[in-house]
């Protein structure tokens, strides 16, 4: 008799979820982090990459985790922390289909570490312990990985294009410091915020919730259904250019390009001649070492409130547009949360420029920006995913059974 | 191979010449107007390591003025001069990195002349000069232990205010004007300056502070004769 091949176990119940979602707050946490780098200025202090002043990064002692140092550097650890938990998470959706990949991993890090090759960093010694510590694991977890069913073809996806969007992100950090390219910088930024888009979105689909919701095929009808699928991607797509913008701004090292608000140098629109920027760069006070103010600077900040203010409606509309579904409807509270984040990011841009742009002040900035972005990039999911007009969900009521009410349930299938 | 000592004495010849009609160029830069109040440098003073090495408060440089309006550091060039820069023969500048901060804050160098930068602290210190991407200057950024041993750094261009800072302690910055002759000085405490042994003729002097006149040079003719030139300066102060 032939021997019956295993049958996965069912899905990995909550504990998958439950780590995508961790993972995911440590991305915002990183991004939290590296915000900090960025307003402290202190992107530069650790001189090398991959290494840490010559060390292992897990082996540079901690007394000399000092000054703009410490921001760097558990920027770097905290980093590889969430390049561990993406690498564990894109290998648990694959579930028992992950077990050869261990194996085979594990064994060629293993390699690596005894042949130490010629591309390992300069401290060899200490990169091979690494290498083969993380090996050993990869290869015994490969026998003991558990023989859960694979996620849903477009959930194995996602992982792996967050994995090697992590990966990617890693590299640009690194290549920002040793090629001393602040562009580089502007891209690591983007980058951060779309993995942790990625990041959430595998977190929302792999929970119980969702799946119970798609294997329901539970659909709203609703008269905006159209317009709301073209509002929340918009509103999103504006704040991701805003978050860019944001970032290019910090990337110049330029401090506060305009010091006021919400008048910029007391004026509606600032003067922009040479004669003028020179003026603006003699009387401003620098306690650190900023790069001089341009007009582009002043033009890009310029942009940033505009956009600011651009987003800001667009919120308040799409909150607005949304009350129609009734109260407790998921998109209509996940709107009302995305008002009160715009709320607290608009405070958060004021106080940044009031506070002489406090590092901890900027950074909360950043951080909301963040979740604005998921905010959208989830609303927009939902419709897409949720969202039916209402002439649709009658041709299916005409099919099957219906719920009545502004945000009808229906079941298509 | 033995040299014919007749062709060392030519050029010694006329070197001594040329330093017998030689002048120097000496004048004063004064602020017009006030300066800004006096700021100081909270965030050294927060840092445990390099603000127990200050027991008095940390004065910001930008505007040093003495009682008779002399302003310090405003770096004074020459345009028009013949001389090309000495490079690596001539003495290094130091820039020291004592108690967390640069010292001194303004320095100027020629180009190919060696900036060495010292760190006698009891902390790490990360050096990077950072110079405008047109420049065509390296940027670098080199790791000094505390203690460690002097770092040497060199531009191959000129380049006004390159700026030199440690990202390990974001107050420390200081600023290098690179030249490409040797004819060039840094005004001192009262605002003084000289320029010693400029060939005689007509030149363009400039003077250039990082903040006063909205850090743009100012310029002046000047007539160099064996005697010497005086010239003096006034640079606006903020508005």
């Amino acid at each position: 008799m032939p021997p019956v091949p295993p049958i996965p176990a069912p899905r990995s119940g909550a504990a998958l979820p439950r780590f995508a979602w961790v993972t995911a707050v440590f991305t915002l946490a990183l991004i939290g982090l590296g915000g900090l780098v960025t307003s402290h200025g202190v992107g530069m202090a650790v001189p090398d990459w991959p290494t840490t002043y010559g060390y292992n990064m897990f082996f540079f002692p901690i007394s000399q985790w000092v000054g703009g140092i410490f921001y760097e550097h558990t920027h770097r650890l905290l980093a590889s922390g969430v390049g561990l938990l993406m690498t564990i998470l894109a290998l648990w959706v694959w579930g028992v289909k992950a077990r050869p990949l261990l194996r085979w991993g594990g064994g060629v890090l293993l390699l690596a570490a005894a042949t130490r090759p010629w591309w390992l960093p300069a401290d060899r010694h200490q990169t091979s312990l690494s290498l083969g510590l993380v090996g050993a694991v990869a290869l015994a977890a490969g026998f003991v990985w558990p023989r859960c069913a694979p996620a849903s073809r477009g959930v194995r996806w996602l992982g792996v294009a967050a994995f090697f969007g992590v990966v990617l992100q890693g590299v640009l950090g690194g290549l920002r410091v040793v090629l001393f390219k602040d562009q580089i910088g502007i891209v690591h930024a983007a980058l951060a915020q779309l993995f942790l888009v990625a990041v959430t979105l595998l977190a929302v689909f792999l929970s119980p919730r969702w799946e119970n919701w798609l294997a329901g095929g539970v659909r709203w009808s609703s008269p905006r259904a159209a317009y709301l699928r073209r509002l929340f991607p918009v509103i999103t797509g504006l704040i991701f250019l805003q978050l860019v913008v944001g970032a290019t701004m910090r990337h110049e090292h330029a401090g506060l390009a305009i010091p006021d608000f919400p008048l910029a140098y007391h004026q509606l629109w600032p003067a922009l001649d040479s004669a003028s920027i020179a003026g603006y760069n003699a009387n401003r006070v620098e306690i650190v070492a900023l790069n001089p103010i341009t007009a582009n600077q002043i033009l890009l900040q310029l942009l940033h409130r505009f956009l600011a203010v651009t987003i800001f409606v667009l919120i308040v509309h799409a909150a607005l547009r949304t009350r129609h579904l009734g109260a407790g409807h998921p998109l209509r509270r996940l709107a009302r949360f995305w008002l009160v984040l715009v709320h607290l990011q608009f405070a958060l841009g004021a106080f940044t420029i009031w506070s002489n742009k406090a590092a901890d002040v900027a950074t909360a900035h950043v951080v909301v920006g963040a979740l604005c972005l998921v905010t959208g990039a989830l609303l927009t999911t939902l419709a897409f995913r949720g969202l039916i007009p209402v002439r649709v969900a009658a041709r299916s009521a005409a099919a099957g059974p219906v719920v009545a009410g502004p945000a009808v349930a229906s079941n298509p299938n | 191979m033995k040299m014919n000592s007749r062709f060392f004495l030519v050029p010694a010849l006329l070197a001594g010449l040329q330093a017998a009609t030689a002048g120097d160029i000496t004048g004063k830069v004064t602020l017009n107007g006030n300066p800004p109040p006096d700021a100081f440098n909270d965030a050294i003073k927060a840092n445990e390591a390099c603000g127990a090495l200050h027991k008095e408060p940390v004065k910001v440089q930008f505007y040093v003025v003495d009682a008779n309006k002399g302003l310090k550091d405003t770096i004074i060039t020459l345009k028009g001069v013949a001389a090309k820069s000495t490079g690596e023969s001539a003495a290094p500048v130091v820039l020291d990195q004592a108690g967390c901060l640069y010292n001194p804050t303004i320095v100027a160098v020629q180009t190919g002349q060696k900036l060495v930068v010292k760190n006698p602290d009891p902390v790490l210190h990360n050096v990077h000069p950072t110079p405008s991407p047109d420049s065509g200057n390296k940027e670098a950024n080199k790791a000094q232990m505390p203690g460690g041993a002097d770092l040497s750094f060199s531009f191959a261009n000129p380049e006004r205010f390159l700026k030199v800072k440690c990202d390990v302690h974001p107050w420390m910055f200081a600023w290098v004007t690179v030249v490409d002759n040797p004819y060039f000085a840094v005004t001192g405490a009262d605002g003084s300056f000289k320029i010693a042994n400029v060939p005689p003729g007509k030149y363009t002097l400039e003077a250039t502070h990082r903040k006063a006149s909205g850090g743009k040079p100012v310029t002046k003719e000047v007539e160099v004769t064996a005697s010497g030139a005086m010239v003096d300066f006034t640079l606006d102060g903020p508005k």
